[in-house]
């Protein structure tokens, strides 16, 4: 199976005035094929940073990431990104967009026909095949990026908050999509959120990160994201196990962003 | 929509139920209507006003001539032609050689400029190159021109190249660096190639800038062609301005300035529709 391993991964930025952020310090972990992993943390902590180095577009200064034990230099197809938003092509209508992947393989036009139908139906816009990107509201782009992404049949799916950017009730709209989605393809998936609530909701593991450096503060291993794909969404929601695993990592990360407030402040003012 | 209010919106004031409900008009640059009526209003001023001028003779005709007279020049010359060539040939030379010199500019310009978006070794051979010609002005080379080429009509093309190139090398290179990093990311993530990456994604996301700058490149070369003809050329239009004021013929010469307006205008018009048709998703990124 294709297991992701992450081992003992550090990034040390250099800035252009020769100071060093240390934005990952030794992170290891490994990610079962169809796991999901939700990865919360205050701002700074390095999520982005690992994200693209699980990539490929950055090479840790420390530390290797492999993929079914191959270790891994650079993108690939293998492993499927999903961004805030922007990355999708304006110039392409939504189906070129989706196609893009397997077209650039020279997969047979009949075949990327199929997976294009396919997957307008799954993301619920088999009306907007033939729509420009510009036209559609951020949470159909968003599908259209999911779509996208999953027309290349990647083995890992990253997603750099994907939801970031929508309104409330799109969003956990969309994180229903993005579960049945993940239960359907069996894909592995990493997801970066600062809402807790999507966090817990959807990562069968959740890391917490902390700063300075960059690192996995405490991970968890939950039931809901299981639960979601049978229960009302807004049942597990307001269930007491849920809440009170969301206040205590809600106050984890309080902490911490108090903890960067204060030496801000010190920073400062000595 | 009352009838009135219909009229209004076809004469361009643009008084469409959200504008008209707008209180902060002044700096909201999107509730300026284009106004047209106003436009056809100041053409209709200026020509009653050049009419008017030349039936009371307030100016010498040699000095400005009246409307008749250029018409009159018009009608003749666009029968007869002028100084061994009709008018269509006089104004098909001028757009020949623009045509040919943009083509030849954007055709060199911009992979040029590609190649100093994307590669540090043509960055840094051409960007002192590049920035030094950019600010002389095309017509400073004619002298050289002629003497490498005489007048005919290489020397004409050759500048009107220079005269596109630089715009269209800076135009495509501030066109691949726009690009989203996130785009370019995507790309890379579904397999795309290098190779594919450019045609697929910097190419079409570029698109916006080059057609900005042919636009510009456009206006120049129009501008460049005019002026060399002045100076050196036995066809066009700026031949025929050159050539009829040695005689005083200031009705020939309006009405090649009268062209010259006309034709850049609709070049403009025409590049504007077509950058509305192929670049349909500008400015809705
Ligand atoms: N190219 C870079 N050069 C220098 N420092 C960088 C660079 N990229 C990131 N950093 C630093 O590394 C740290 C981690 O950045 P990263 O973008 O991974 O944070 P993040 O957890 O994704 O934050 P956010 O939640 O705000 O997106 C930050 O301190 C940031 O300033
Ligand atoms: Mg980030």
């Amino acid at each position: 199976m294709s297991d992701l391993v992450v081992n003992d991964v550090s990034m040390v930025f250099e800035t252009p005035t020769g100071e060093q952020v240390h934005a990952l310090h030794d992170v290891s972990f490994s990610l079962k094929q169809g796991e999901l992993l939700s990865i919360l943390g205050p701002s700074g902590c390095g999520k982005s940073t690992l994200l693209n180095i699980i990539a490929g577009f950055l090479a840790p200064t420390k530390g290797t990431v492999s993929l079914a034990s191959t270790e891994l230099h650079g993108p690939g197809s293998d492993r499927g990104m999903v961004f805030q938003q922007g990355a999708l092509f304006e110039w392409m209508t939504v189906a070129e967009n989706i196609a893009f992947g397997p077209q650039m393989k020279g997969t047979p036009k009949a075949e990327i026909d199929a997976t294009v139908n396919h997957l307008l139906e799954t993301v619920g816009l088999q009306d907007f095949g033939d729509k420009p990107i510009y036209e559609l509201s951020g949470g159909m782009q968003q599908r259209v990026a999911l779509a996208r992404c999953l027309a290349n049949d990647p083995d890992v799916i990253l997603m750099d908050e994907p939801l970031g950017a929508l309104d409330a009730l799109t969003r956990e709209k969309m994180q229903s999509l993005v579960l049945k989605l993940w239960k359907e393809t069996g894909k592995t998936i990493i997801l970066i959120t600062h809402s807790v609530e999507e966090a817990l909701f959807l990562g069968e593991k959740l890391f917490v990160m902390a700063p300075r450096p960059g690192r996995i503060k405490k991970q968890y291993s939950l039931p809901f994201a299981d639960a979601g794909l049978t229960q009302n969404p807004r049942e597990i929601k307001a269930s007491p196990d849920f809440i009170k695993t969301r206040e205590e990592i809600l106050s984890m990360i309080w902490e911490m962003e108090e903890e960067i407030m204060g030496l801000a402040a010190t920073g400062t003012g000595g | 929509m009352t009838f009135l209010q219909t009229l209004k919106m076809k004469a361009g004031f643009g008084t469409d139920g959200l504008t008209k409900r707008k209180t902060v008009t002044f700096g909201d640059t999107s509730a300026v209507a284009d106004g047209r009526m106003w436009s056809i209003l100041s053409v209709f001023v200026l020509s009653v006003a050049w009419y008017m001028g030349s039936a009371l003779e307030l100016v010498n005709p040699i000095f400005w001539p009246a409307p008749s007279a250029v018409w009159e020049q018009f009608t003749y010359i666009s029968q007869e032609g002028y100084r061994n060539f009709s008018l269509w040939e006089h104004i098909w030379a001028s757009l020949y050689r623009i045509l040919v010199g943009f083509a030849l500019g954007c055709l060199i310009g911009i992979p040029l400029g590609f190649a100093m978006g994307l590669s540090q070794l043509m960055r840094g051979w051409f960007d002192p190159i590049v920035e030094f010609f950019r600010p002389i002005p095309p017509l400073a080379f004619i002298p050289l021109v002629i003497i490498w080429s005489g007048i005919g009509e290489r020397s004409k093309i050759l500048l009107l190249f220079f005269a596109a190139l630089w715009i269209m090398v800076i135009a495509a290179r501030a066109g691949v660096g726009s690009v989203k990093l996130s785009k370019i990311h995507a790309a890379y993530s579904l397999g795309a190639t290098r190779k594919q990456i450019l045609y697929y994604v910097i190419l079409p996301n570029s698109l916006p800038e080059i057609f900005t700058g042919m636009r510009v490149a456009m206006g120049i070369c129009w501008g460049t062609v005019v002026a060399a003809e002045l100076v050196a050329a036995e066809s066009g239009v700026g031949f025929m301005i050159m050539a009829a004021s040695k005689f005083l013929a200031t009705d020939i010469v309006v009405l090649g300035v009268i062209i010259v307006g006309l034709i850049g205008y609709a070049i403009d018009i025409l590049m504007r529709k077509l950058e509305a048709k192929l670049i349909p998703w500008k400015g809705k990124a």
